[in-house]
C-alpha cells in the first residue's frame, strides 16, 4: 500500500478511474513476459497524457516511490517486474498516432501505439518503418523504444535506435526534456536521443516519439535452405556476408526448434534436418532476382541438402510467421521457456552455436536454438519446468557459461531484449568495472533518487565469471 | 540468467483461506497454468481486453489472477468471480496462443469451483440459469412445450397485446429487446417435421448422423430442414436419433460440469447406437462443446473411449459440405425464385430483401461464430461455400473473427460489455453494406438481428444461418 497522502495526491492528478489498488490490478502487474519472475506493485496508474506522467512523477517524487513505466509487458529480462514495489505506470491509454508528416517522412508517436498498427498504418501510406520484433502483435512502440528492440530485418535495416530521431521524455523529478526533433542531422550536445532508446526505464519515462520512416523496398523474395549439418548452414551465414550482399533477413531455426515450429504452424517442414536458414532480400526487382541467385548458389556450394525459393508472398508470409512463432512455440516441449539473446560477431555464428550445443550437453539441458543468424543475434532457447529446481539451476549455470562464451568470442550478453534483471549479473562482464562506473554515474545524473526501474542493470552484485573448460 | 528467487515484495503463499480457494486450487489443472508463459500473444485477441485496455480483463491476466489464488497469493473474493464471469468464453485466445494453454479449460474449472460456492449470483441470473439449464434444455418434451407455448403467444394476438400495452417494459430490458427479435417458434421439431431418416441423393459416401440441438430445433427448425436437405443433397445419408438431447455447452461453460457430462452420455449413447460415421451439427456452439466431449469425459473410464469416438467424428455442417461431400450446384436467387413457386414467407430465409437489387448481385457477408472458428477451428469452409453462390458477393467484414458478445447467455448476465462489443461490431458489418448477414449458430444470429435492430444502418440488412441462405440457392432439379 502506497502511503495514504500519495494515494490522495495521485487520484487528484489521476482520476479514481485512472488509480487502482486493488488485489486484482496489482496481481495483473507483477509479471512480464520473464520466467520465474515476480513482484507485487503497490499501485498501478494509467496517465492519458505527457502533463499526467510529469503530475504523477513529481508526486512520487516527492514521496520517494519509485515507479516502472510498462507497455504490453512482453519483455524477456524482467524489466517491467515492479521488483521493490511503488507504482506500475501502463502506458496504453497514450496510444495515438500524433502526425505521420509526408513532406520530412516521420511519424509523431505516443508510447502505448501498438507496433504492428503503427507499422500496418505506415505501409497503408506507402511507407516502411522496418523494426520488427517478433512480439511487435502485442508490444508497444514505448516499450520497444525502451529496450531498443531488434527483430528480423535488423541486419539490413538496423533496430529501434536507427529510427528514433526524436523524444519527448519526464524525468524522475517530473521534468520534461524534448531531445531530437524531426532532424536527420543534430549535434547539439550530447546524444540524449540516442542515450534513452535501450535504456530500460531507468533513467527518463518516454511520452512522445518522432520516428523516421523511410520509403519501402519494391520487391521482396523469400528462400529457404536446409542442411543435413549444423556447421554447414551457419558457414553458409558468413560466406553470404563475405560476398558483400546483406539480406533483409537471414534467419536460422536448428533442428528441435523446426520441429516444433511446424508442429505449431503446419508448413510442412522438413523434420530431419539439422537446420533451416529462411532468408529474405528486398530492395530493385532485378537487385533482387541476382542477389537470390547468388545466395541460392552459395547455399548450393555450403552442402544445403535442399533449397526452395517461396513461390508467392503467401508462403514467404508463411515462412515469416512461423519464424516468428519460434520462440512461443518452444513453449509447447516444456511448461517453462528460457529464452537468451547472446550475440556474436557474425563471422563467429558457427563457433557460436557450437559452443552452446557443447555447454547443454555438459549441463544435461535442452537448448533449441534459432534467431537472427545475419546479425549474430542468437536466440539459445531452454526448455525446462520451473517446478524443477534442480534443472532450472543447471540451466542457469549453461546460461552463465553461454554468456561467458559470446564474450569469449567478442559477442555480448544481450542483442535486443536489455539487461533488465536477469541478466544484471553479467554486465560487468560485458562492460567491464570502469564501464559500469560511467553508467551508474549516467543513471546518477537523470535520477539521483533511484526512482525509475530501480533494481534493475545494476542492482546486482556482478557474478564471478566461469572459467570454460574445454574437452 | 534468471535467479529463481522470486522477488522482495511477493507475498508467502499460504493454506487456502476458504473453501472456495481450496475448492480451486483443486480443480484448477496445475499444468495448464504453468504452461502459460505470459508472452501476451493473447492479449490483441480478446475482445474483453480491447474494449478496457486492462490486464485483468485479459486471458493472460485472468490466468495469473486463477494462478495467484491457487498458490494461496490471493482470495478468490467477488471481484476475482466477476472477473471470471466477464470472459465471454470465446476462446479467441487459444489459437493465438503458441504454447496451447487450453484456457476455455481453465475458465470452465475456476467457474466450476465458483458455481460451488457463490453467493454472490445476482438472483435472477440464477432463476434464469436454473430454469433453462437444469428445467427446460435438458428436457427435449419441455423445451417443445415451450416452443408451441411461444408460438401460441406469438400467433394469437398475446404478443400483440403484450407490446402494445407495454406488459413487457416489466422485463429487463435485455429479455424485452430479445423478445422482439424471436423469430417465429414451432412446437415440432425437425423428426416431427420430416422424419428422423433420409436416404442420400445419388451414390451414397457416408451416413451422418445429425445433432439437431435445442434452440435450434425450437426456434429454426427450418433450419435443421434445411440441413437435412443440403446433407442429402451432397451425398449423404442422414439419421436423426431421436433419444439425443442437449449438447451441454452452456452447462459446461458456467461451472455444471456434472450436468454437462451427464447429458454427453447420453448423446453418446444415441449417435452410438445410430452407428454414424459422422455427427454433424449447425450452431458452432453446440459442435465445439461435442468435439471436445472427450476431455469432457476424460476421468470417466465407462465413457473415455466412446467420448473418443464421438469427439472424433464431430463435424460441422460446412466443413461436411466442402470436404467431404459433392458441394450442391447453386443457381442465382432469381432463377431459384422462377424454379420454386413457394413463395411461403416461413420457408425463404427472410422474403427478399427491399434493397436486393432486381439483377442478381446480392452482396454477403459473414459474423464467424466464435466455437466453431476457434475450437473446431473452421473458418474456411462456409466462406468457400458462400463464395460459390452465383450472383452472391461475398465482403468479408473488418474483425468478422471477433466475438459479437452473445456467448451463450452473457449478453442476459453481463449486458453492459455485451453491448459494447455488439456495438462496435455493427459498425464493422454496417460498413460492408451487405444485404445479408450470415452466421453459424444460432447464439450470433439472435446477436446480430438484435444488433440490426439496434445499430443498424437504417437498410434492410437480413440476418440469417449461413444454411438457410445456401438452401434458398440450392439449383433444384
Amino acid at each position: 500500500m502506497l502511503p495514504e497522502q500519495a494515494r490522495r495526491e495521485l487520484i487528484a492528478v489521476l482520476g479514481a478511474e485512472d488509480f487502482r489498488d486493488d488485489m486484482q490490478t496489482l496481481v495483473t502487474h507483477s509479471y512480464d513476459g520473464t520466467p520465474m519472475q515476480q513482484a507485487l506493485p503497490d499501485a498501478v496508474v494509467y496517465p492519458r497524457d505527457t502533463r499526467q506522467v510529469s503530475e504523477t512523477m513529481k508526486v512520487l517524487h516527492r514521496h520517494r516511490i519509485p515507479v516502472v513505466s510498462r507497455g504490453s509487458g512482453t519483455n524477456l529480462c524482467g524489466g517491467t517486474v515492479p521488483v521493490q514495489g511503488g507504482v506500475v505506470m501502463v502506458m496504453h491509454r497514450m496510444n495515438r498516432i500524433l502526425e505521420v508528416d509526408l513532406e520530412n517522412l516521420v511519424a509523431v508517436v505516443q508510447p502505448g501505439l501498438n507496433t504492428k498498427l503503427f507499422s500496418a498504418h505506415v505501409e497503408s501510406l506507402g511507407l516502411f518503418y522496418p523494426p520488427d520484433p517478433s512480439s511487435m502483435a502485442i508490444s508497444t512502440i514505448g516499450g520497444n523504444i525502451a529496450e531498443n528492440s531488434g527483430g528480423l530485418r535488423g541486419l539490413k535495416y538496423g533496430t529501434t535506435k536507427d529510427y528514433v530521431i526524436g523524444l519527448e521524455a519526464v524525468l524522475a523529478n517530473g521534468d520534461i526534456i524534448r531531445t531530437g526533433g524531426k532532424l536527420m542531422k543534430d549535434v547539439a550536445g550530447y546524444d540524449l536521443t540516442k542515450l534513452l532508446v535501450g535504456s530500460e526505464g531507468t533513467l527518463a519515462i518516454v511520452t512522445e516519439a518522432t520516428l523516421k520512416l523511410i520509403p519501402p523496398p519494391k520487391a521482396k523474395k523469400t528462400m529457404l535452405a536446409m542442411y543435413n549439418d549444423l556447421y554447414d548452414a551457419a558457414r553458409t551465414v558468413s560466406k553470404i556476408i563475405e560476398s558483400r550482399i546483406i539480406p533483409a533477413t537471414l534467419e536460422f531455426l536448428d533442428n528441435p526448434t523446426i520441429r516444433v515450429v511446424d508442429d505449431f504452424a503446419g508448413l510442412g517442414l522438413p523434420l530431419d534436418m539439422a537446420a533451416i536458414l529462411l532468408i529474405e532480400q528486398d530492395g530493385e526487382p532485378e537487385l533482387v532476382e541476382r542477389d537470390i541467385a547468388t545466395i541460392e548458389a552459395i547455399c548450393i556450394g555450403e552442402k544445403a541438402a535442399r533449397v526452395s525459393v517461396a513461390s508467392s508472398p503467401e508462403e514467404a508470409l508463411k515462412l515469416l510467421t512461423a519464424r516468428r512463432s519460434a520462440f512461443t512455440a518452444l513453449a509447447r516441449l516444456r511448461p517453462t521457456t528460457i529464452l537468451e539473446d547472446a550475440t556474436v560477431p557474425r563471422s563467429k555464428i558457427a563457433d557460436m552455436v557450437l559452443e552452446i550445443n557443447r555447454i547443454a550437453r555438459k549441463y544435461d539441458v535442452n537448448i533449441c536454438t534459432f534467431g537472427h543468424a545475419g546479425d549474430g543475434n542468437l536466440h539459445p532457447t531452454a526448455t525446462t519446468d520451473a517446478r524443477d529446481r534442480d534443472e532450472v539451476h543447471r540451466v542457469e549455470e549453461a546460461f552463465a557459461e553461454i554468456f561467458e562464451a559470446a564474450i569469449a568470442l567478442g559477442g555480448t550478453i544481450t542483442g535486443e531484449h536489455g539487461v533488465g534483471m536477469v541478466k544484471a549479473p553479467f554486465l560487468e562482464w560485458k562492460v567491464g568495472a570502469p564501464g559500469i562506473e560511467v553508467l551508474k554515474g549516467i543513471k546518477a545524473a537523470f535520477d539521483p533518487l533511484g526512482l525509475l526501474n530501480p533494481g534493475k542493470m545494476f542492482a546486482k552484485p556482478s557474478r564471478k565469471r566461469v572459467v570454460i573448460q574445454h574437452g | 540468467m534468471a535467479e529463481t528467487q522470486t522477488a522482495v515484495s511477493r507475498p508467502e503463499a499460504k493454506p487456502p483461506a476458504s473453501p472456495l480457494a481450496a475448492k480451486l486450487k483443486i480443480r484448477l489443472d496445475e499444468d495448464q497454468l504453468t504452461n502459460c508463459m505470459r508472452c501476451g500473444f493473447c492479449l490483441p485477441a480478446c475482445p474483453t481486453f480491447r474494449e478496457t485496455g486492462i490486464e485483468a480483463e485479459s486471458p493472460r491476466g485472468r490466468i495469473a489472477l486463477m494462478k495467484a489464488v491457487a498458490d494461496g497469493l490471493m482470495d478468490p473474493d467477488e471481484a476475482f468471480e466477476e472477473q471470471m464471469n466477464h470472459c465471454l468464453g470465446c476462446r479467441a485466445c487459444e489459437p493465438a496462443c503458441p504454447a496451447d494453454v487450453k484456457y476455455g479449460q481453465l475458465i470452465e474449472q475456476a467457474r466450476d469451483a465458483i458455481e460451488d460456492h457463490t453467493k454472490s449470483h445476482r438472483v435472477w441470473v440464477k432463476g434464469v440459469r436454473r430454469l433453462v439449464f437444469k428445467e427446460l434444455f435438458p428436457k427435449q418434451g419441455r423445451m417443445k412445450l415451450l416452443g408451441g407455448a411461444l408460438k401460441a403467444y406469438q400467433k394469437s394476438g398475446l404478443q400483440k397485446l403484450a407490446r402494445g400495452t407495454g406488459a413487457l417494459k416489466l422485463l429487463p430490458k435485455q429479455l424485452s429487446d430479445m423478445e422482439e427479435i424471436l423469430p417465429s417458434a414451432s412446437g415440432r421439431g425437425v423428426v416431427e417435421l420430416i422424419g428422423d431418416f433420409h436416404p442420400a441423393k445419388g451414390t451414397k459416401i457416408a451416413t451422418v448422423g445429425m445433432f439437431r440441438g435445442c434452440l435450434m430445433d425450437t426456434l429454426f427448425t427450418e433450419t435443421n430442414v434445411h440441413t437435412v436437405e443440403l446433407l442429402t443433397e451432397a451425398g449423404f445419408e442422414v439419421v436423426i436419433p431421436k433419444t439425443q438431447n442437449c449438447c451441454g455447452a452452456l452447462h459446461a461453460h458456467s461451472g455444471e460440469a456434472e450436468d454437462a457430462r451427464e447429458l454427453a452420455r447420453r448423446n453418446i449413447r444415441a449417435f452410438k447406437e445410430a452407428n454414424v460415421d459422422y455427427i454433424v451439427s449447425n450452431a458452432g456452439g453446440c459442435g465445439a462443446i461435442l468435439v471436445e466431449y472427450d476431455h469432457l469425459l476424460h476421468d470417466d473410464p465407462a465413457y473415455r473411449e466412446d467420448a473418443e469416438w464421438f469427439a472424433k467424428r464431430v463435424k460441422d455442417i460446412s466443413d461436411m459440405l466442402v470436404s467431404h461431400g459433392r458441394i450442391p450446384a447453386f443457381a442465382q436467387a432469381e432463377e431459384h425464385a422462377r424454379s420454386n413457386a413457394r413463395a411461403d414467407a416461413q420457408t425463404s430465409v427472410a422474403g427478399s430483401p427491399a434493397n436486393e437489387p432486381e439483377a442478381c448481385s446480392v452482396r454477403i457477408t459473414y459474423q464467424d461464430s466464435c466455437h466453431l472458428r476457434n475450437v473446431m477451428r473452421s473458418s474456411d469452409a462456409p466462406r468457400k461455400l458462400m463464395r460459390q453462390v452465383p450472383g452472391a458477393e461475398f465482403v468479408e467484414m473488418f474483425e468478422s473473427d471477433r466475438c459479437c458478445g452473445s456467448a451463450g447467455i452473457y449478453n442476459l448476465t453481463q449486458p453492459e460489455m455485451a453491448n459494447r462489443i455488439l456495438e462496435h461490431k455493427m459498425e464493422h458489418a454496417n460498413a460492408t453494406q451487405a444485404h445479408y448477414l450470415l452466421t453459424s449458430n444460432p447464439g450470433c444470429l439472435l446477436q446480430m438481428k438484435l444488433g440490426v435492430q439496434r445499430h443498424g444502418a437504417g437498410t434492410d440488412m437480413k440476418v440469417a444461418h449461413v444454411v438457410d441462405f445456401l438452401h434458398e440457392r440450392m439449383a433444384k432439379d
